[in-house]
C-alpha cells in the first residue's frame, strides 16, 4: 500500500515537474503583459517534435537533443513575438484568446501535415531506461531524471530570478510595469527575451514528456487546460506559485488516475472550477 | 459608433432586410433543395452560435464551455427519445428545461471572477461534463454514441424524411421563433441593462442594478437557446455523439460567432452559414488545410476586421447610405 503510494507520489511529482517546465513561460507572460496565451502549447509540441526529428532522423544524442529544443523553440517564440504578439498587448483578452486559438489551429494543422496524426513514439536512450529499486520501490528512472533536471532547472531560473540584473529587471516589470519603465528599465525588451526564454522551456518540457504525455497533433489543445490551471492556481508573481500548483496537479492527476481511474481525468477539471470558484478574483493580474 | 452599436440602436423596429432574411430563408425549399440537410445544419448552427451571442456579445463573458449546455439538451432529447418518448416538440421543452437548470447551476460558478477565471471555469465545466458523458455509458452510449432515437412526425403530420425537408422546416420554425423571442427581449430595457453591464459593470452596480442576478438570468437563458439548438440536432439527425459536449465544438462556436460579429443578434447565423459552407467545401480537399486556413482566418479578423463579416455589411451599408444622403444634406 505505501509502496504504490511512494510510487505514485515518485511519478506524480515527476509530471508535475514537467507541467512546471512548460507553464512556466505561460506564468511570466501572464504577468508581465497581461496577456493569454493559449497557443503555449504549440511551443511545447515544436520542441516535442523537434527532439522526435533529431533523435530519430538525425540521430543526434539525446544530450544536444534537449538544448536543441530549447533553442529551436525560444527562436520561434522570438519570431512570433515580433510578428503577431506584440499587436495584441492592448487588445481585449477576448481577441487574445481568438488570435491565440488560431494561432494554435495553424500549428496543429501544420504538425498534422508533416507528421501525420498518430501518437510519436520515442526511445528514450538506453541510460536512462528502465527501474531502479530504491527502499523497496521500484522508480522508474527517466521519471527520476525528469525530477533531478526539473528541481536543477528550477534551482537555476530562482537564481536568475533573484539574483541577477535582468532577474530583478523582470520583477520589476511583473510588479509595477509602469514604474518600471519610468526607471528606465525596458520593459518592452524585458518581455521579449523573458517569451522566448518562455517558449524554449516549453519546448524543453515538451521534448522531455513526448514519453510521459505524449505526442500528437492535438497536444496543445490536450494540455492547454493544464498549463492554464498551473497559471491561474499558481499566480504569475514569482515561481514558487505555478512550481506547487504544478506538483499538486501532478501528483493529484496521477493518484486520480491510479486510485479512481473510472473517474479520472474528471477530478482534475472538478478541481479546478472548484479552486477557481473558491479564489474568483483570479490570482492572475494586479491590473 | 461601432456597427454593432449602431445596429443595436436601430433593431427597435423591423427593418426590410430581416424580413428579406427570413423569406429567403423560408424560400430554401425552392433555393436550395438539394442542400436542405446542410441548411438545416447552418440554421442549428446558427441558433447555438445566438445563445454564445447571448452570453459573450450582450453579457461580456468570454466561455469556452458553452457547448456543455447544447450537449446536455442533445443528450435530453436523444435519451428521450431513445426510451420511448418521440414527440418533438416536448423534447424541445424536456431539453429547454435540462440545459436551462444545468446553465442555472452553473452559472453561480461563471459570473465571478474576470476573465481568464471565466474561461477557465468554462472550459473546466464543458470538460466535466464532456468527461460525465464519456463515462455514463448506460445512458449516452459512451464514445459510440446514442442511437437508437424514433422521432414521431412532428405535428403529428410531417414524418421526417430522408430528404430533409421537414427536419428544414422545423429547424426553421423552432429558430424564427426563438429569434423572434431574443430580439424582443434585447431591445427591452432588461436588454439595455445588459450592453450597460458588458460595458460597465462597476457603473451599473452604483447605478443600482441588480448585475448579478441579470448575468444569472442571461446565463440561464444562453443554456436554455443552446439546449434547444441540441435538441434540435439530436432529432433531425437521431443520433448523439459525444463531439456535443466537446471543447472543439466550443471552441468552433466561438469562431463561428466572431467570424460573423458579435452583438448584433444576426452575427451568428451569418457566421455559422459562411463557416459551415466553408468547411464543407475546403475540408472535402484536406482538413489539415481547413484547419491551417481557419487559424490563419482567426488571426486576420482579431487583426484587421472588427465584428466580423456582418459588422463589415452593416459598415458598407452605412457608409453607401451616406453617400446618397450627402448632396440633400449641404449646408
Amino acid at each position: 500500500m505505501i509502496t504504490s503510494f511512494l510510487g505514485v507520489l515518485f511519478d506524480g511529482l515527476a509530471y508535475g515537474m514537467l507541467l512546471f517546465l512548460i507553464s512556466v513561460g505561460l506564468a511570466v507572460t501572464l504577468g508581465l503583459m497581461n496577456f493569454i496565451n493559449l497557443a503555449h502549447g504549440a511551443f511545447a509540441m515544436l520542441g516535442g517534435y523537434v527532439c522526435v526529428l533529431a533523435l530519430q532522423r538525425w540521430s543526434l544524442p539525446f544530450s544536444v537533443v534537449l538544448p536543441v529544443a530549447f533553442v529551436i523553440s525560444a527562436l520561434a517564440g522570438l519570431l512570433l513575438e515580433r510578428l503577431l504578439y506584440r499587436h495584441l498587448y492592448h487588445r481585449s483578452h477576448l481577441d487574445q484568446v481568438l488570435a491565440t486559438i488560431g494561432l494554435t489551429f495553424m500549428a496543429i494543422a501544420v504538425a498534422s501535415y508533416t507528421f501525420g496524426p498518430m501518437q510519436q513514439p520515442l526511445q528514450v536512450p538506453k541510460f536512462l531506461s528502465g527501474q531502479v529499486s530504491v527502499l523497496g520501490v521500484d522508480l522508474n528512472i527517466y521519471r527520476g531524471f525528469l525530477l533531478a533536471l526539473g528541481a536543477a532547472l528550477t534551482l537555476a531560473l530562482t537564481l536568475a530570478l533573484e539574483r541577477t540584473r535582468f532577474g530583478a529587471s523582470v520583477r520589476a516589470a511583473v510588479d509595477r510595469p509602469r514604474i518600471a519603465e519610468a526607471l528606465g528599465i525596458r520593459v518592452g525588451l524585458v518581455f521579449q527575451v523573458t517569451f522566448s526564454v518562455g517558449c524554449g522551456l516549453a519546448g524543453l518540457g515538451g521534448a522531455l514528456g513526448v514519453q510521459v504525455l505524449g505526442l500528437d497533433p492535438a497536444f496543445p489543445l490536450k494540455f492547454i487546460v493544464y498549463f492554464l490551471l498551473v497559471v491561474a492556481v499558481g499566480g504569475t508573481s514569482g515561481l514558487k506559485g505555478p512550481l506547487y500548483a504544478a506538483l499538486l496537479l501532478g501528483v493529484i492527476d496521477v493518484a486520480g488516475k491510479y486510485y479512481v481511474p473510472q473517474i479520472g481525468a474528471f477530478i482534475i477539471y472538478a478541481m479546478m472550477v472548484i479552486l477557481l470558484v473558491l479564489r474568483p478574483q483570479g490570482l492572475v493580474s494586479r491590473r | 459608433m461601432s456597427p454593432a452599436t449602431a445596429h443595436q440602436a436601430t433593431t427597435g423596429r423591423a427593418p426590410k432586410a430581416e424580413i428579406i432574411f427570413w423569406l429567403v430563408l423560408a424560400a430554401g425549399f425552392w433555393l436550395w433543395p438539394s442542400y436542405l440537410p446542410l441548411a438545416s445544419q447552418v440554421l442549428i448552427a446558427g441558433l447555438f452560435a445566438l445563445s454564445l451571442d447571448l452570453v459573450l456579445g450582450y453579457a461580456g463573458i468570454v466561455s469556452l464551455g458553452h457547448a456543455a449546455y447544447f450537449g446536455v439538451g442533445a443528450y435530453a432529447a436523444g435519451v428521450l427519445s431513445k426510451f420511448g418518448w418521440g414527440e418533438p416538440f416536448s423534447g424541445l421543452l424536456v431539453a429547454a428545461l435540462c440545459a436551462g437548470v444545468t446553465g442555472f447551476l452553473t452559472s453561480f460558478l461563471v459570473v465571478r471572477g474576470r476573465d481568464l477565471t471565466r474561461l477557465m471555469v468554462t472550459t473546466g465545466i464543458g470538460l466535466l461534463l464532456f468527461e460525465l458523458a464519456n463515462r455514463l455509458t448506460d445512458i449516452t452510449g459512451g464514445n459510440d454514441g446514442l442511437i437508437g432515437m424514433e422521432m414521431s412526425p412532428v405535428l403529428g403530420a410531417f414524418r421526417f424524411d430522408i430528404y430533409g425537408k421537414v427536419a428544414y422546416g422545423y429547424s426553421l420554425a423552432v429558430t424564427f421563433v426563438l429569434f423572434l423571442l431574443m430580439r424582443r427581449l434585447v431591445n427591452s430595457p432588461f436588454g439595455l441593462s445588459l450592453r450597460g453591464i458588458r460595458d460597465n459593470p462597476g457603473r451599473m452596480l452604483a447605478l443600482g442594478y441588480p448585475v448579478h442576478r441579470r448575468l444569472i438570468a442571461m446565463y440561464t437563458l444562453a443554456a436554455v437557446y443552446a439546449g434547444v439548438a441540441g435538441a434540435l440536432l439530436a432529432q433531425t439527425t437521431q443520433f448523439v455523439g459525444t463531439d456535443v459536449l466537446s471543447f472543439n465544438r466550443s471552441a468552433e462556436l466561438m469562431v463561428m460567432l466572431i467570424v460573423g460579429g458579435t452583438g448584433m443578434l444576426y452575427g451568428g447565423l451569418v457566421g455559422a452559414a459562411v463557416f459551415i459552407v466553408a468547411h464543407h467545401y475546403l475540408s472535402g480537399i484536406n482538413p489539415a488545410y481547413w484547419q491551417f486556413w481557419l487559424g490563419a482566418f482567426l488571426i486576420a479578423i482579431v487583426m484587421f476586421g472588427r465584428d466580423g463579416v456582418l459588422g463589415a455589411c452593416i459598415r458598407l451599408e452605412r457608409a453607401w447610405r451616406t453617400r446618397i444622403a450627402k448632396p440633400a444634406a449641404a449646408p
